[in-house]
């Protein structure tokens, strides 16, 4: 009789520790099936990708639509190339639609947000963004308006 | 004067070769007690029996000090968070810092001193009392009757003890940021599932608790049948337990943090 409560309790405690790995897959990290694997990739060349990382998301409207898959240099462009994972069923981007580096926040991570066009053709898998506006360096764009200033009193 | 430091030195090499020896000796007990596994296939009832020992009874206090740190770390973090208008992040700081760090560290520092202690103890007495000894003598091997179930009870419990404590101090988390302090519950939660990963988050801490069960379950498990069979030997021996786990818990973390997050 007692092999029997601590084969009981055991059985629930071994229960309560995989139901707990559960919740965190479905309830902390937000996993969830239909968006695992099916996805298409997207191209994108940017003068400067900032403080962008694999892992960044990436939205239309607010909307996350997919995650930046990797960022590397193209040598011969000296661009930054960013392949995106866009969402299967997200399968209707006008071709000539924006990709823009942009940040959330004053001091928010930075994410690419991607503004439609109007053409009927839209992107397949592999194709590339014409439209691309780089990350906004804060250092730059006070060099920029020190330089302005100093250029207007002289 | 030349006499005395030679036998400084002689010391010193015994204190050495002591060591590396007993190093040695921890070493082949680990491969041996992993590898007579097969023995007890047909005996569940000595895992289970060693599930309950090392596991069940555990839970109380894995459960109250994830509350407790999960309460703590909200608290915490609301109090510098609001300040740059960012409360909304606490759901993220908790989940991250459980998840990644304090959860498997935590559980296995209280699991040593929890578990592990009672697991050197009670074999250093069966050591003590010569039941080891008579077992071997009617043709049982105590590695596999004793020792085995005990070490794999411990490896099956410490990262199922983690996913528990991670559980249980999130939503202490959540009761104190949501419920008290008032952070919007739905900007806490996507905060959270946005930045925890299930893989690369949630997996590397399982991966580290699991690691850090083979470990401390190993020291304890060694340190009581290695243990002088006195009753001094059996004090120190425990707390030889709880000291070298805790120092292995601390400093593999480390090393396995730098492993896993290193290149962020």
């Amino acid at each position: 009789m007692r092999m029997r409560t601590v084969e009981i309790s055991v059985g629930a405690f071994m229960l309560a520790g995989m139901l707990a790995l559960v919740a965190m897959a479905v309830k902390v990290s937000g996993l969830s099936l239909k968006s695992g694997g099916e996805t298409y990739e997207l191209h994108a060349y940017f003068d400067n990708t900032g403080a962008l990382k694999p892992r960044s998301k990436i939205s239309m409207s607010g909307v996350t639509i997919g995650k930046v898959k990797e960022i590397e240099l193209d040598k011969n462009t000296y661009m930054a190339k960013v392949v995106m994972d866009i969402n299967r069923h997200i399968d209707n981007i006008p071709v000539d639609s924006t990709a823009a580096i942009v940040t959330a926040g004053l001091l928010g991570e930075q994410y690419i947000s991607i503004s439609i066009g109007g053409d009927e053709a839209y992107l397949r898998s592999g194709d590339r963004f014409e439209d691309t506006q780089s990350a906004l360096i804060l250092e730059e764009l006070i060099g920029k308006f020190l330089l302005g200033t100093v250029n207007k009193g002289e | 004067m030349k006499f005395d430091v030679l036998d400084r030195l002689a010391q010193l090499g015994q204190f050495g070769l002591g060591h590396i020896q007993s190093l040695g000796r921890s070493g082949i007990f680990l491969f041996l007690a992993i590898f007579s596994r097969a023995g007890f296939s047909g005996r569940g009832s000595l895992l289970i029996q060693q599930l309950y020992n090392v596991g069940v009874l555990s839970l109380i206090i894995v459960t109250v000090s994830g509350l407790f740190i999960g309460m703590v770390l909200g608290l915490q973090g609301y109090s510098i968070l609001v300040r740059y208008g960012s409360e909304g992040a606490v759901g993220q700081l908790v989940a991250l810092s459980l998840v990644r760090e304090l959860g498997p560290v935590v559980t296995a520092l209280l699991f040593a001193g929890r578990a592990g202690s009672a697991l050197t103890a009670e074999i250093g007495l069966m050591k003590t009392t010569e039941q080891l000894s008579s077992m071997e003598m009617i043709g049982v091997d105590p590695l596999k009757r004793i020792i085995a179930p005990r070490f794999w009870a411990g490896v099956i419990s410490l990262p199922l003890l983690t996913a528990i404590f991670n559980l249980v101090g999130i939503l202490g988390g959540v009761m104190v940021g949501v419920d008290w302090l008032g952070i919007y519950e739905g900007s806490f939660w996507t905060g959270m599932q946005q930045s925890v990963d299930f893989v690369h988050d949630v997996g590397n801490g399982m991966v580290k608790s699991l690691v850090f069960g083979i470990v401390v379950t190993w020291i304890a498990v060694f340190q009581g049948y290695d243990a002088i069979p006195t009753s001094e030997g059996i004090s120190r021996a425990t707390t030889r337990t709880v000291v070298y786990a805790s120092l292995a818990v601390l400093g593999l973390d480390f090393i396995l943090t730098a492993v896993m997050f290193g290149e962020l």
